[in-house]
């Protein structure tokens, strides 16, 4: 089952007629990843072949949802057009709008995402890596290839530690692995995802990697403490980070909380988290809470 | 990126919220015919992007205009916190009759501003929120609406602010979205003897990402401080200068800070952080080594790629040409994990330079290079 991304989700890309859309696009294609259609306005009507597939190209999301039943979008288009972008597929009903746009204007980003909670539409995103379920679907630019399908469900702010533990971890497998991006306002939460995942059959374990930064791990601490009986592995970056010098004052009254590696690793730990001191021991937790799982299953 | 105080001030002026008269200066002898300009008696405030001046001695009231260059002269080159003080804003002083805060905050969690007032300004805000939460009003901002006068009304009505604060709350507003700005803080927000609500101090954070579409920012605006940051700046690289002796490079900021942690975890200290993205390519290569090798507290390189897009032979030909481009005065140590490190690993054998060592984990490679900082 997996989450928010399965084998029978219908891709658009919008954007995929420009060089990382493309490069991607067939990438994606080569997951097994379900791609029905790309959208640019300049070149409706016109098909793009790929290796195996020629995809149309839609001049709208409403056409290309009218003509494929799209329920999921990737977003290529540069930052300065990335909030029409997010805006029309929420207009046109998508399920679910993954932003790989890096670079985009936090008052931008705060529009889109105010405009697509009111109509519905999950955002994943922006400046993320997007999402995978090995062996089913791969919507945005995790690389498909250094994984497989298993248990572990995977939720992470940054895209290459995601990389790393997958690769750690590529003789497990994974159900679902989300880049939920590093941006200060992202779309899907960690908790988003925790609860996705606690309700998913497929998984077993959830890992669950952050940074400093706000106060996201400190609240996904709290939500896994109330909801969560799945075993959570944790990691966490930036410990010997310098002081983030774009939080004012005034940033750091909204958090609640200094937002240092230190105090999340805490907040999780105190929550019955393990969390490692390097990706690696964090992939051997992993390993070792699987056995004691087995192990008290099969007693 | 943050701006001056000055710089905060005049974009107040421009939309229209009142300032008091002040002008900005890095000569000690100018600075005394701006205090005559302004009437003689100026307050003296040292232009540094950190908080705490007062504290440290960074401003200062001047009786007269001799006074006021000596005291340009005494603040002047002055170091706050780390931050060397190259200019001096000298301001008209104002007759306060009270003073109160106002912002306007990103909420990260509620993916919305946040407006942030209160009636008892002129303290630290934090403090305020943890000693007093009941004189700080906070409300939150529909990004689709914005502040209208009717917002404003009900901000500053919450935080028990007078009327008169409405147009300002307004026109603050205009500030943080027409300019793109992440964060603008006004404390205090004064009302003077005379009735007038001036913005007596300011802080403004532009949001790095709009630089695109706000064609007056300059590029001098990234205010960094360190030769090394402005070298590697000038390059396009994303670098942070840092206290310690193991140099890093990386793809992908959270790689990195993790990279950064695991060398500490081996008992050495990172100099640097650069990410050179996903990509990694040749010339971004030898543009971060150039950069970490001119770092004279830098005695060995860690140099941590994860191949996932682009995969490790591509970077480890990257890192045979920068090596061709760039002398090697220091040991590396590389790491090249995922997508083809097997072919990419024989690339860097098949060089064999004499400083460069491999090693096929993240944590055996930082272990590697702390020890070679630590002996050297």
């Amino acid at each position: 089952m997996a989450i928010f991304l399965t084998n029978e989700s219908k891709v658009l890309v919008q954007g995929m007629t420009g060089g990382e859309g493309m490069k991607h696009t067939r990438r994606m294609l080569a997951a097994g990843t379900d791609v029905v259609g790309g959208v640019n306005p300049r070149k409706a009507g016109q098909t793009v072949d790929f290796e195996d597939r020629a995809v149309p190209v839609f001049g709208s999301v409403r056409e290309g949802m009218a003509a494929t039943g799209a329920d999921v979008s990737v977003v290529f288009v540069p930052p300065a057009f990335a909030k029409a972008a997010v805006v029309e597929a929420a207009d046109a009903g998508i399920g679910l709008a993954v932003v790989i746009t890096e670079g985009i204007p936090v008052h931008d980003s705060v529009a889109f995402h105010a405009h697509a909670a009111k109509r519905g539409t999950r955002v994943i995103g922006p400046n993320c890596p997007g999402l995978i379920t090995p062996g089913q679907s791969n919507a945005g630019i995790i690389p498909a290839d250094i994984t497989k399908p298993g248990r572990v469900g995977l939720v992470s702010k940054s895209g290459t530690l995601t990389y790393q533990l997958m690769y750690e971890l590529r003789d497990i497998g994974f159900s679902t692995c989300v880049g939920i991006g590093g941006d200060p306002v992202v779309g899907t939460t960690h908790i988003d995802c925790l609860a996705a995942f606690q309700d998913d059959p497929d998984t077993e374990l959830i890992v669950l990697i952050g940074e400093i930064g706000g106060d996201a791990e400190e609240r996904a601490a709290a939500y896994i403490r109330d909801h969560v009986t799945k075993p959570v592995v944790g990691y966490i970056a930036g410990f010997t980070a310098p002081e983030g010098k774009t939080m004012g004052h005034a940033g750091a009254i909204v958090s609640g909380s200094s937002g240092t590696a230190q105090a999340k690793k805490k907040a999780l730990e105190a929550v019955g988290v393990r969390v490692g001191d390097t990706p690696t021991e964090t992939a051997r937790l992993v390993l070792t809470q699987l056995e004691t799982e087995r192990d008290v299953t099969h007693s | 990126m943050d701006l001056y105080e000055h710089q905060a001030r005049g974009l107040f002026e421009e939309h229209g919220i009142l300032v008091p008269r002040a002008e900005v200066t890095a000569s000690p002898k100018e600075a005394r015919e701006i205090a005559r300009r302004l009437g003689g008696r100026v307050v003296v405030k040292a232009q540094v992007k950190t908080g705490g001046r007062g504290k440290a001695g960074g401003v200062k009231l001047a009786a007269d205009p001799v006074a006021a260059e000596l005291t340009a002269r005494r603040i002047i080159g002055m170091d706050i916190k780390g931050h060397t003080v190259r200019e001096v804003m000298l301001a008209q002083p104002v007759d306060i009759e009270s003073e109160f805060y106002v912002s306007y905050v990103l909420d990260r969690a509620a993916g919305r501003f946040l407006a942030i007032a209160s009636a008892e300004g002129g303290m630290e805000i934090e403090e305020m929120a943890a000693t007093r939460p009941e004189a700080v009003a906070r409300i939150h901002i529909d990004p689709a609406e914005g502040v209208t006068s009717a917002k404003a009304s009900e901000i500053a009505q919450a935080a028990g602010l007078p009327p008169q604060t409405v147009d300002v709350l307004v026109r603050l507003w205009q500030v943080l979205t027409r300019e793109d700005a992440v964060l603008v803080e006004v404390n205090p927000l004064v009302r003077t003897a005379q009735g007038q609500i001036l913005a007596l101090d300011g802080k403004v954070t532009l949001d790095d990402n709009a630089r695109f579409r706000q064609a007056r920012w300059g590029e001098e605006d990234a205010g960094h401080d360190d030769p090394l940051e402005v070298a590697a700046a000038a390059k396009g690289l994303n670098y942070v200068k840092l206290d310690g002796e193991v140099g890093i490079i990386g793809n992908g900021a959270g790689l990195v800070m993790s990279t950064l942690d695991v060398v500490a975890g081996c008992g050495a200290r990172p100099a640097n952080f650069l990410d050179i993205g996903g990509g990694a390519s040749a010339q971004i290569m030898a543009d971060g080594l150039s950069v970490i090798l001119s770092d004279p507290d830098v005695k060995s390189v860690f140099v941590n790629v994860f191949g996932g897009i682009t995969a490790c032979d591509a970077v480890a030909d990257g890192i045979v040409q920068a090596l061709g481009a760039v002398r090697l005065t220091k040991p590396l140590v590389v790491r090249l994990d995922g997508n083809n490190a097997v072919r990419g690993r024989a690339i860097l054998d098949g060089h064999a330079h004499p400083l460069v060592q491999q090693a096929t984990t993240m944590d055996g490679a930082a272990r590697r290079a702390a020890q070679l900082a630590n002996t050297s």
